[in-house]
């Protein structure tokens, strides 16, 4: 009874922790390039897919590596959406310098959040994520804060123009110059979370998540690693929350609901717990899978929704990377 | 002291809606040893039902317990056919199954029998008690204290109550002694959508018959669960009480608070209470070892 949500890795996903080298240049190359081959929608698309992935890969980092439960990183992503709105709409801060900003305000919040989320465990963690996460919009919306958040109306940024010699040299447009900058800054945050993994931190976060008591007694300082995990978790979801308000240019307290956090929840599990490249899968399939449920049909979206998800996992228990694990053993096995 | 005295029976009103499905979560807590996210929807499709059946023409108490009957067979099929395949899979899968299963049944429902908010008859005689609370209110808290008085027996003194909580609490070690788990996870299915049924069919009557009807009501509902300790029944219900009133008199007397934060600072009271009591008000401490 007493590990109520079992986050301990699954067989399944034990190979994961080894990418060949060789397959991510091609990754980076195709990436990349795919921008000026795709029309201005599915750019802007594959750009909100990479920030989901971002998003997502920070709750990895909670959930899949450090066994700790969220329901609530809606609310981090809204406060990084915020912080960097406020910061450009009221104070005039170039977009750029907002972004990280962004991020390191989650941080902070995400850390101390994380201190009163040492005494909770699995489903009573969930609860706390999940009040976090209901109250939030709540709180954006309340007429307190109305002056600050603009209440239930949000607020309008504007993306900055491309810079001068890209858009005459190379005629670079608004939405393939975002796809790059998200590019670059997710490439950039899942090289930090491949090495933060496998260091001596990343081993510490894992073994708090296979054994808590056994890691205390190996002397690792488990209050001090949960509740960074924390703030790193919110760092990167602040992050994407961020750059989403910048290249949706928009920011209203009902994008951020509890339905969010499901949909990261969701696409951490699609695409793999305790998988750090899963996490662009995850993101794929929370952006298409339900605008392709509404194409079919729009009265019974959410069920076919529903019925996808869980066809999904019956294919694929472990999720996208623990699916593509599995069928490399397979075939390594057969050759 | 009167506004004091109308905000408790209010609070107290409401609470019994939170502990009707703080008990249908626990219920399934103690057969599947996790919580069911889809619960709530799965007791808004029993209603349904039961609304068909009374439009249908059949005497409320028919469909009353017509509904609970599909409601158990419902959710036993759930079990064998959606949960069995999925055992070995981790239990975050699961937790994606269950948010597929609120998607389909409240898309379906709202499909079947469309998103206008409909009455729901009451078993009850019309009019108030002294002014103060309705009279469906007082009855369902009866109801509700009957159910828990049912699942305290199922649990304590029938055979297959204390085969279900082996199940959930040692599967191995149950099987080993020739419970039939997988069995025993398909009936603690059933009952919980039983129990869900009555509890969608009391609060109809005063949250109005929807799709979403039940959307906000079991997040008070788990909260209430978690607040009194999941391996409690009777601590469930005490926190559907608990939260029923504590959410109310924190509107009222709060004025920063109204009712726009309600809901918040209903749950910032939770954590709180989770942060000095982790096991909530009436649950079991546990031990782990290494």
């Amino acid at each position: 009874m007493a590990t109520d949500v079992e986050t301990r890795m699954d067989t399944n996903m034990e190979a994961a922790a080894k990418i060949p080298f060789k397959w991510v240049i091609p990754f980076i190359v195709i990436g990349a390039i795919l921008p000026f081959f795709l029309g201005g929608y599915a750019t802007f698309q594959g750009t909100l897919i990479m920030i989901y992935a971002i998003a997502i890969l920070g709750l990895n980092l909670l959930t899949g590596f450090n066994g700790q439960f969220s329901l609530g990183h809606s609310a981090f992503y809204a406060i990084g959406a915020y912080t960097a709105a406020i910061l450009v709409y009221h104070l005039d801060w170039p977009v750029y310098a907002a972004i990280p900003v962004g991020g390191v305000v989650c941080f902070f919040a995400g850390f101390l959040f994380g201190l009163p989320a040492l005494r909770l465990e699995g489903l009573y963690l969930a609860l706390a994520t999940f009040a976090l996460g209901v109250s939030i919009p709540q709180v954006l919306k309340s007429s307190h804060l109305e002056g600050l958040t603009g209440g239930v109306q949000g607020l309008d940024v504007f993306r900055p123009a491309v810079p001068a010699f890209l858009k005459e040299n190379f005629g670079i447009t608004m939405d393939q110059w975002w796809y790059l900058i998200v590019f670059v800054v997710m490439l950039l945050l899942f090289w930090v979370a491949w090495n933060l993994i496998n260091s001596r931190t990343g081993r510490a976060m894992m073994a708090i998540r296979d054994n808590p008591i056994a890691a205390k007694s190996m002397g690792v300082n488990s209050s001090l690693y949960k509740s960074l995990t924390f703030g790193v978790s919110a760092f990167y979801t602040g992050i994407a929350g961020a750059m989403a308000a910048i290249v949706i240019e928009f920011v209203a307290p009902d994008s951020f609901t509890f339905q969010l956090s499901i949909l990261l929840f969701i696409g951490m599990v699609v695409g793999g717990t305790g998988s750090i490249w899963g996490a662009i899968f995850g993101g794929f399939f929370i952006l298409t899978v339900p605008n392709f449920a509404e194409e079919i049909s729009t009265g019974l979206s959410y069920a076919i929704f529903g019925v996808i998800l869980i066809l999904v996992i019956y294919v694929m228990p472990s999720g996208f990377a623990g699916l593509v694990n599995l069928l490399r053993v397979r075939i390594k096995n057969m050759l | 002291m009167d506004l004091f005295l109308q905000q408790i029976l209010t609070g107290i009103a409401n609470g019994a809606i939170y502990a009707c499905l703080a008990l249908a979560v626990v219920m399934i807590y103690q057969a599947i040893d996790h919580f069911n996210f889809a619960q709530g929807e799965m007791a808004m499709f029993s209603t349904y039902i039961c609304w068909a059946l009374i439009a249908g023409g059949v005497p409320y108490w028919l469909a009353f317990f017509a509904t609970i009957i599909i409601s158990f067979l419902g959710g036993l099929a759930i079990e064998r056919i959606i949960f069995k395949p999925l055992h070995s899979a981790p239990v975050l899968s699961h937790i994606v199954v269950f948010i597929g299963l609120v998607a389909i049944f409240n898309s379906t429902a709202g499909a079947i029998w469309d998103h206008n908010i409909k009455t729901f008859p009451s078993p009850f005689p019309e009019g108030s008690f002294g002014g103060l609370i309705g009279l469906h209110e007082v009855g369902m808290f009866f109801v509700t204290l009957l159910l828990l008085l049912a699942i305290f027996c199922f649990f304590r003194f029938t055979r297959v109550g204390m085969a279900m909580q082996a199940a959930a609490a040692n599967p191995d070690s149950a099987g080993l002694v020739g419970i039939r788990v997988g069995w025993m996870l398909a009936l603690g299915w059933g009952l919980a959508a039983a129990i869900g049924a009555v509890a969608g069919m009391m609060i109809a009557p005063i949250v109005f018959l929807e799709p979403n009807m039940m959307l906000g009501i079991l997040l008070y509902g788990f909260a209430a669960a978690i607040v009194g300790g999941i391996s409690s029944p009777g601590g469930a219900v005490a926190g559907g009480f608990l939260v029923g009133i504590i959410e109310n008199l924190a509107g009222t007397y709060i004025p920063a608070i109204g009712s726009e934060l309600k809901l918040t600072v209903a749950l910032i009271l939770i954590v709180t209470v989770l942060l000095f009591k982790p096991n909530g008000l009436f649950g079991k401490t546990i031990v782990t070892r290494v």
